[in-house]
C-alpha cells in the first residue's frame, strides 16, 4: 500500500480518490458545453460562416451530453444511491447540483434545440420511411406534424431564445464543474478563482476542436468538399479562443510563481517530476503552443487549401490531446502531492478495473457511437437529405 | 484474616477511590444523553505523547479499521534547528506499533497524533451531495453510512486528510470520536488507553470540564488556522513545523 510514496504522505492520501473516469467526465462535458456555443455562434451571432456546422454540433453536444454523468455512475461507491441527489440535495454542496445542472442542459436546452431544429425534417422522416423507422420519426414528432410557415416561424424564434438561453447554460454547466475543484480550499493545486473561467475557455477550445474534426472528417468519409470558408472560421474562432485560454491559464501560473506561498515548493517540485510529461511535454508544448502556433501560422501566412487543411487536422488533434491533459492534470495531478506538502503519492490506473484504462476506453467511444446513431437517425448534412420530401426544400 | 481498625483506616480511603471510579465509569444510559448539553472536542497534550500507538491500535480494535487506513494516527517530526518549514515526518504504519529508533541526529523529535478535527466549520460537510455527512448538535462530525454516496468529494475537501473510503462498506468513514461511547458517558478508546493523558476527551460546553482551565493556562493551538475550520481539537505545545 504504501509503495510508490516519496517523502511523507498523510496516512488516508496515499491512496487515490478520484482516477480517469474523473479526467473524463470534465473532458466530456467540455466537448459539450464547447461544442453547443459554436453552434450558437451561427444561430445567435449569425456568423453564417459555420452554418455547416450547426447540426453536427448540435449532436456532437447531445452525443457527448449521454455519456458524460456515466464515468460519474460508475466512479460511485454506491451508485444506486445517486438519486438521492434529486431528493435531497445538500444546498450547501457545489456538487449537490449536478443533476439539476445537467437536466437543465439536457433538456431545456440541448434536446429542445434540436428537436425543434429538426422537427420539420422529423415531421418529414414520418412520413417518407416505412416500418420501424417510421415509428420513431411519428414518436419523435411528439404528435405535432404541423409544419406550415407560421408553425416553422414559432419553431425558429423559440429556437432562437433557446440558443440564447443555452449560451449561460453551456457556461453555467461547465463553469460549474471548474468550480467543483476550484472551491476546494483544502487543495493549494485546484483552489482558485479562475478555474472555472479556464474551465469555460478550455471547453470552448476542447468543444469547437472536436466539432472542426468531425466536420472535416465526416465530409471526407460523405465524399463531398470541405467548406473551406467554413473550416478556416472555425479554425480562426479555436486560435482566438485559444489565446484567452492559454492567457488564462499563464496567469494562473504566473501568479503562483510570483505568489510562492505555502504550497510553491511541493506544486513546483511536482510539476518538474511526476507530472513533467502531462503538465509540461504534452499539455503545454504540444497541446498548446504547439498548436496556437500552427493556428497562427494559418492565420499569417498564405497557405494553399490542402497545407490548411492538414494543419487544421494536426492542431485539432493536438488541441483535444492537450485539453485531455489539462483535464487529466487538474484531476490526477491534485492528488499527488500530500496536503502536509512533505511528499508525493503515485496513480497506478488499473486496466479491467471498474475504473480502468478499458472503461475509459469504452466511455471515450461511446460518444461516438451514439453520435453515429444520432447521425443517421437526424442526418445533419442539408445537401443529401435522404427523408425529404421531393420538391421540399431542405430546412438549413 | 482479621481486620483491625488500622486495616479498616487503610481500605476505606482505596475503597472510597475505587468506588468513584466504578461510578465515574457507570455508563450513562443513551436516553438520557442530552445532545444540547454537550459539545465535544478533544485535547492533545504533545509533550505528554511517548508515540506508543496505543491510541491507533485501541481505534481499530474498538472501530473495526479496516487494515491500512486511519482514523486516528501518530506522526513523529524531525525539525532540524531552524529549519521549522522543513521537517522530516513518518508515521510507519501510522505509528500503529510505535515508531524505531529516530536515525536523524541533532535537532528535535516529537510526536503529533491526529484525527478529525471536529470542525465546526467543517469542509468536509459543506461538500456532501446529500448530506449524508453532517455536524452532530453536540459537536461531533458522523457520516450516515446508509445513505453516503461514496462520491469521495468530503475526503478530498478534508484539509487534515481524515477521510477514507471504507473498502468493504464503500463509504466515507472517519474518526466518530467513538459517539458510541461518549453518548453513554465513556470516554473515547484512544483517550482510554493513552498511558500518559496525552489525550483527553473535552466537553467544551461543561463548565467544570478541565479543558477550560487548560485552554487558560497553556499555549494552544489548532492545525492549519488560515483553513478557518473552526476545529475542536487543541494541541498543546504545538510546534510551528506541524502541519
Amino acid at each position: 500500500m504504501m509503495s510508490g510514496v516519496e517523502g511523507f504522505m498523510y496516512p488516508n492520501e496515499v491512496e487515490l480518490q478520484w482516477s480517469v473516469l474523473i479526467v473524463l467526465y470534465p473532458f466530456l462535458t467540455g466537448l459539450v458545453a464547447g461544442a453547443f456555443i459554436l453552434a450558437s455562434l451561427e444561430r445567435v451571432f449569425q456568423v453564417q460562416e459555420v452554418k455547416p456546422t450547426y447540426r453536427l454540433a448540435l449532436l456532437t453536444a447531445l452525443a457527448f451530453l449521454m455519456v458524460a454523468p456515466l464515468p460519474l455512475q460508475l466512479h460511485l461507491g454506491h451508485p444506486e444511491r445517486s438519486y438521492e441527489m434529486y431528493l435531497t440535495p445538500h444546498k450547501t454542496s457545489a456538487m449537490a447540483m449536478f443533476g439539476f445542472v445537467y437536466l437543465w442542459y439536457l433538456m431545456a436546452v440541448l434536446v429542445f434545440e434540436i428537436w425543434l431544429d429538426y422537427r420539420r425534417d422529423i415531421v418529414l422522416l414520418s412520413q417518407s420511411t416505412t416500418g420501424w423507422k417510421r415509428l420513431i420519426y411519428r414518436l419523435m414528432t411528439l404528435g405535432s406534424s404541423n409544419i406550415s410557415e407560421h408553425a416553422l416561424e414559432i419553431d425558429d424564434r423559440v429556437g432562437w431564445i433557446i440558443t440564447l438561453i443555452g449560451i449561460p447554460s453551456a457556461f453555467l454547466l461547465h463553469g460549474y464543474v471548474g468550480f467543483i475543484f476550484g472551491s476546494v480550499k483544502a487543495n493549494p493545486w485546484w483552489s482558485s478563482p479562475l478555474m472555472p473561467v479556464v474551465f469555460i475557455f478550455s471547453a470552448m477550445v476542447s468543444g469547437i476542436a472536436a466539432v472542426m474534426l468531425l466536420y472535416m472528417l465526416s465530409t471526407w468519409f460523405r465524399k463531398q468538399t470541405i467548406d473551406m470558408r467554413c473550416v478556416d472560421t472555425v479554425a480562426r474562432y479555436l486560435f482566438y479562443t485559444f489565446i484567452i485560454d492559454f492567457g488564462l491559464e499563464m496567469l494562473d501560473l504566473v501568479h503562483r510563481i510570483y505568489e510562492s506561498d505555502e504550497s510553491f515548493r511541493s506544486l513546483d517540485f511536482m510539476v518538474h517530476t511526476k507530472l513533467y510529461m502531462s503538465h509540461i511535454v504534452v499539455q503545454i508544448i504540444l497541446g498548446t503552443v504547439a498548436p496556437i502556433t500552427l493556428l497562427a501560422l494559418t492565420q499569417v501566412l498564405r497557405l494553399g487549401e490542402i497545407a490548411r487543411k492538414r494543419i487544421y487536422a494536426l492542431a485539432g488533434c493536438l488541441t483535444l490531446v492537450g485539453i485531455f491533459a489539462m483535464r487529466w492534470n487538474v484531476v490526477i495531478g491534485g492528488q499527488l502531492f500530500s496536503k502536509s506538502f512533505l511528499g508525493y503519492t503515485t496513480y497506478k490506473m488499473g486496466l479491467i478495473t471498474r475504473e480502468g484504462l478499458l472503461v475509459a476506453v469504452a466511455l471515450t467511444i461511446l460518444p461516438f457511437l451514439i453520435l453515429w446513431v444520432l447521425v443517421k437517425l437526424l442526418p445533419p448534412w442539408p445537401e443529401k437529405n435522404p427523408g425529404s420530401l421531393p420538391g421540399t426544400a431542405p430546412a438549413h | 484474616m482479621k481486620i483491625t481498625r488500622r486495616h479498616m483506616l487503610l481500605l476505606l480511603p482505596a475503597a472510597a477511590i475505587a468506588w468513584e471510579y466504578v461510578r465515574a465509569g457507570t455508563p450513562e444510559t443513551s436516553p438520557n444523553y442530552q445532545l444540547s448539553e454537550h459539545w465535544w472536542g478533544m485535547l492533545i497534550d504533545l509533550p505528554k505523547c511517548i508515540g506508543c500507538g496505543n491510541c491507533v491500535r485501541a481505534c481499530q480494535a474498538e472501530n473495526d479499521v479496516p487494515e491500512g487506513y486511519f482514523r486516528t494516527w501518530v506522526e513523529r517530526y524531525h525539525v532540524t534547528d531552524y529549519d521549522i518549514e522543513d521537517p522530516h515526518v513518518d508515521s510507519p504504519d501510522g505509528g500503529k506499533k510505535g515508531f524505531p529508533p529516530s536515525k536523524e541526529a541533532g535537532g528535535k523529535n516529537f510526536f503529533v497524533p491526529k484525527l478529525c478535527n471536529h470542525c465546526a466549520d467543517s469542509p468536509c460537510t459543506q461538500v456532501c451531495p446529500v448530506g449524508a455527512t453532517f455536524i452532530s448538535p453536540d459537536g461531533v462530525v458522523l457520516v450516515d453510512k446508509t445513505y453516503c454516496l461514496g462520491c469521495r468529494y468530503c475526503v478530498q475537501a478534508c484539509p487534515y486528510g481524515c477521510r477514507f473510503i471504507n473498502p468493504q462498506t464503500m463509504t466515507a468513514e472517519k474518526c466518530t470520536l467513538c459517539y458510541h461511547r461518549i453518548t453513554k458517558g465513556l470516554i473515547t478508546a484512544c483517550c482510554e488507553v493513552c498511558p500518559t493523558g496525552a489525550r483527553q476527551l473535552a466537553d467544551l460546553k461543561n463548565p467544570h470540564d478541565p479543558i477550560h482551565e487548560f485552554l487558560k493556562t497553556h499555549n494552544v493551538q489548532i492545525l492549519k488556522p488560515s483553513m478557518a475550520t473552526h476545529a475542536k481539537v487543541f494541541y498543546n505545545d504545538l510546534d510551528g513545523s506541524v502541519r
